[in-house]
Order: C-alpha cells, then structure tokens, then sequence
C-alpha cells in the first residue's frame, strides 16, 4: 500500500520536472527549426519540431544585413568596454570596502552605497544628470550610468572578507602598497570570481535596453537589443529583405533567425556561468 | 583643574592622531574607493538631488537653478489626468498578480525538485530552467509576441488544429495580464528557486529520520518539515516583494504595450516615461516618479513592520 503511494508520487514528481524542462527547452527547439526550413513548410505551418526543407537562407539574410551587422559590433564594443568599466570600478571599490578597520570613513561610505539598494532618483533626474553631463548620444552614457551595483561591489566585498590575510601581509612586509597588493597578489590568486563577475556584467550589457534605447539617438550606435525591438516588435523589415525582388524567405523564419543570432552567444556563455552562479546569488544574499 | 585639562586636549591631541594616522594609512585605499564612491555620488545622490524639479518648472533651455519654483503644480495636474486611477489601479494589479502567481511557483519548484534523489538528474534540471533568467527582456517580449501572433503563431497553429477559433491574443487587453504574468514566470521560475533549494539543503537531516520513524510520508515531511524550515526565507522575500508593489518593470511592460492594451497596461512607469521624456515634461514626470517612489517605500516599511510584529523576522 505504502510502496504503491510513493510510486504515484515519484511518477508526478518526474512528470512535473519533465513538463518544466520541455516548457523552457521548446521555444528555442521551435525557433531554431524554424529559422532553418524552407518557406513552404514554415508557411503551411508543418514544422513543430525539427527542420523541414533545411534551408540557411534566414541565416544568410541575417548576415548581409548591414544594420544587423552593425549592431552587433556595437554590442561586442559595449560589452568589452562595459564590463572592463564595471570590473575596474567594483574590483577596487570592494577591495577598499573588504578592509573595514583600516579604511578611512568606512562606516560613512558603507551608508552611502547602502542607501542606494533602497531609493532613487528615478529615470528622469537620472536622464538629465546624463543629459547635462553631455553624455547623450555617446557610447559612455550606456556604460557609465549602471557601471557599478551596489549588489555586485558587497558580492565581491564578501569575497575578499575571505582571502587569507597572511598573503596580503607578505606582501606589504616586502614594501607594496595597498594597489600593488591587489595587482600583483590578490588578484593573480582570484581568477574564479573575476571571471564570474565578468561574465554577469557582460551578459547585463549584452542584454540592456533601457539605457541605449534612453541615451543613445542615432541609429548607427544602437546595440543589437535595440534594434531586435524594431526588427521583430515593430515590424521594420531588414535591408536585404527586398534586395533580391522576391523574397525566398519567410518573414517569421527571418524574425526567429534574427532572435537566435542574438542569443547564441548568451547560451554559449552559460555552462561557464553556471558553474559559479549559485555561489554568487548565495554569498549576495547572505551579505546582502 | 588645569591638569584635567591638559589631559582632555592630550586626549583630543591624540585621538586626532590617530585619525590623521589612519587617513594616511588608508591613503590607497580611499584612492582605490574613490571611483566607485564619485559614481554613487554622480549616478545616485546628484538625481536623487535632482527630483526637487518635481517641485519646480524645469525648462532645459533655463537650467536647474533658473527654472521657477512652483510647490504642488505638479502633484494637482496629475490628480486631474482622468486616467490616474485607472493607471494606479494597473500598476497595482499587475504585480499584485505576479505576486500572487508568481510568488508561489518558484517555492512549490524547489520543494519538487529538492525531492529529486538523482543528483544528476537534479543539475539537469537546474541548468535548464536557470537559463530563461538569462535571456533578455526584449528577445522573451520578441518570442511571446511571435508565438501568440494569431496569423502564424504556433498556440494558434496548434488552437486551430483542435478546430477551435483562432486567437488574437496580443489584440485584446483580455489577455494582455496573463501574458505578461505567465511569462515573467516562464523566465524567473527557476531561477527564483536557488534561494529555496539553499535553504532546504541546509535542513537537518536528523528531523527528516525522526519523521520517518514517526511514519511521515513525503507530503507530511513537506508540510511539517520543509515548509516550515523555509519559512523565513519565505518571509524575507514576501517583504522585498511587497516593497515593490506599486513598481513594475519598465521594461517588459513597456515593450509589450500597444494602443490595443492601454486600458490595462499603462502603469505609473510607462507614463513617466511617455509624459516625462517623451514629451519632455521632465517636471511633471519626475513628480510622478516621486510619488511613486514614497507609496513604495512606506510599502516596504509597513510589511516590515507587520511582519516584525508577527513572526519576528524583518530586515533590519
């Protein structure tokens, strides 16, 4: 009778589990099959699973796409200089912050950053202290406005609490200086969480919107989120669509193939994510 | 009496030593801090300065300093838009529903899968439904929008090949809430659940042994033990949450608003935004904005205090 019980529950348990990973794999499996079949198939709407007809033309239309193509260069620009930006900043901020007895005005700026996690000016005073700043329309506005967290500079803050004290001590009896400590010793040593707060401030800058949608007004720096917007959300049809006379491909197949484009590199990131993640949400919370 | 005074200035002398002491010690330090402090103080303080132009007529040509002052102009003209209500009442239903979906699902994923013995199996799933967290805003606004198109998405594919009617999903501010809802919990169910899952994995084991000596099927040591254990976590995030009742994301709304759906999309953030910058009412938009911003912090306060007050457990 028990045993009966327990077999039901494991059978739903699994069931649940099995739904939740189809539900979340799918819509990319369908995206995929559909950016890579043929028109026919995809306009007759025989393609669930796999690809019918396969066909890159999608892929090669994406491609030859000079905004597309633009974009995405912008996105990588952003993306190394952003999160170069945001390392720089946090790293030496949280370094400074780990030394709660020796810092000068510890406690003061500690409230300071504090304060910050819980009010704001909101998105107006924040535009025009970028506006008055002359930052709009430059590549520094998506960059520097959202450049440090007060979540990622008490993460790593937490993270150097923890490094062993004796190491830094070697260093300043051999005459270093707190930033020749955290160049030449602390950091060499801490390539594990530099490489995760890295990957979590680019996939940030790979995915904002707000910002570049807010500060940037020429078409030629939008990043990829924004133009995606205008692409599948609203509708403007790529340049190579019309290029060739008769379009060979269908619309959605464009739209799908234009959305994996700017995912793939996300996806190829993540196993690397993954590994450190937990961590990081955990050791937030626990400091946080 | 004078040598009790020499002592006191020694005393200051040499507190004030020790200050310049350490001032000197931590001179690299405050170095390393110092562009990270002038960014909060760039980025945060100096707007948080800048919402007094909710109490002024900011006009750019002017400047901060020689627009007027006009007190609670701005306050009136918003409670005399005809649609403040309706755009309070949609802030609020929209994460009052999230929050009553949403909350709950990634508490109920986490005790399921905290019940998955194979440890492989378990990762699997983790890796897969971590993975929505990551996509942005726009790509999963993109991907809703495709598949609920009533021409060539596929929900309507699949209606119509149970010969049922097609439907415009995206068309009708009828479905407008659960869309957003369903997919915000598409994206954040996983995810959502790693503080759950930590917090269950830190349980003793030793009540589970007692517990099943007692006789308690899975169900029971769900409800007596693992709820229960969990229970501040749930609590903690129960009041982050309900701090942020009357903000919704600017973002995803914004991106899946339309002229169709108005009725029930428009929220306090999208009409700062379309009012505020768009139609460079700066002024007007900030007031809103402001307000917005203290019904959300009594919010948090209050849940605080309440649940303080009830089960001990708060944030500070």
């Amino acid at each position: 009778m028990s045993k009966k019980r327990v077999s039901f529950w494991t059978v739903l348990k699994v069931a649940f589990l099995v739904f939740m990973v189809i539900i979340t794999i799918y819509p990319f499996i369908y995206m995929i099959s559909v950016s890579l079949s043929g028109k026919l198939s995809v306009m007759r709407g025989e393609v669930y699973l796999f690809p019918k007809d396969f066909s890159l033309e999608a892929y090669k239309f994406v491609f030859r796409d000079k905004r597309i193509y633009t974009a995405y260069k912008n996105t990588i620009i952003y993306v190394v200089l952003g999160t170069f930006t945001s390392m720089l900043l946090t790293t030496l901020g949280a370094y400074a912050l780990s030394k709660k007895n020796r810092l000068f005005g510890y406690k003061f700026f500690n409230i300071l950053i504090v304060i910050t996690m819980f009010f704001g000016g909101g998105m107006i005073p924040k535009f025009l202290v970028v506006n008055a700043l002359g930052l709009i329309d430059k590549i520094w506005a998506i960059i520097l406005p959202s450049s440090v967290g007060a979540w990622n500079l008490f993460v790593m803050r937490s993270f150097f609490l923890n490094y062993p004290e004796e190491i830094e001590q070697s260093g300043s009896i051999d005459g270093l200086n707190d930033l020749g400590i955290l160049f030449y010793l602390v950091l060499p040593t801490s390539t594990a969480i530099l490489a995760t707060m890295s990957l979590f401030h680019a996939v940030g800058y790979w995915n904002s919107f707000m910002e570049p949608y807010l500060y940037l007004r020429s078409e030629s720096k939008w990043p990829l989120q924004v133009i995606l917007r205008s692409i599948v959300l609203q509708g403007t049809s790529l340049d190579t669509e019309y290029a060739g006379g008769q379009s060979e491909v269908y619309e959605d197949s464009l739209k799908f193939a234009t959305i994996i484009v700017s995912v793939v590199p996300i996806v190829c990131v993540y196993p690397f994510l993954q590994k450190y993640f937990v961590k990081g949400v955990m050791i937030g919370s626990i400091k946080g | 009496m004078a040598k009790l005074a020499t002592s006191v200035s020694m005393a200051a002398v040499k507190k004030n030593n020790n200050r310049w002491k350490k001032l000197k010690d931590s001179k690299y330090l405050l170095i390393m801090i110092a562009p990270a402090i002038l960014y909060f103080i760039i980025f945060h303080y100096l707007p948080m300065y800048g919402v007094t132009i909710a109490f002024k007529d900011y006009k750019p040509f002017k400047g901060y300093f020689a627009s007027s002052w006009v007190g609670l102009k701005h306050f009136r003209t918003l409670f005399k838009y005809p649609y403040v209500w309706r755009m309070v009442r949609n802030t609020f239903l929209l994460s009052f529903y999230s929050l009553i979906w949403g909350f709950p699902a990634p508490i109920i994923f986490a005790l399921i899968l905290n019940e998955v013995k194979n440890e492989r199996g378990k990762r699997f799933v983790q890796t897969v439904t971590y993975l929505p967290h990551f996509i942005s805003t726009v790509v999963i606004v993109s991907m809703v929008t495709m598949f609920l198109s009533p021409s060539t998405g596929i929900l309507n594919t699949f209606i119509k090949s149970l010969g049922l009617n097609k439907v415009n999903f995206m068309g009708s501010p009828k479905y407008w809430r659960t869309i957003y809802i369903s997919s915000g919990i598409w994206s954040g169910v996983g995810w959502g659940s790693i503080l759950y899952l930590a917090a269950l994995t830190n349980i003793d084991p030793t009540l589970y042994e007692s517990a099943i000596m007692d006789g308690a099927n899975t169900f029971q040591k769900i409800i007596h033990i693992n709820i229960p254990c969990i229970a501040p976590t749930i609590i903690t995030m129960l009041i982050l949450r309900t701090g942020q009742l009357m903000s919704v994301g600017f973002e995803k709304v914004y991106l899946l608003q339309g002229a169709v759906n108005l009725e029930v999309s428009e929220v306090i953030q999208t009409y700062v935004y379309t009012n505020g910058l768009r139609n460079l009412q700066y002024s007007y938009g900030t007031a809103i904005g402001l307000l917005n911003s203290i019904v959300n912090i009594s919010f948090l306060f209050a849940a605080n205090y309440i649940s303080r007050s009830v089960n001990e457990t708060s944030l500070w």
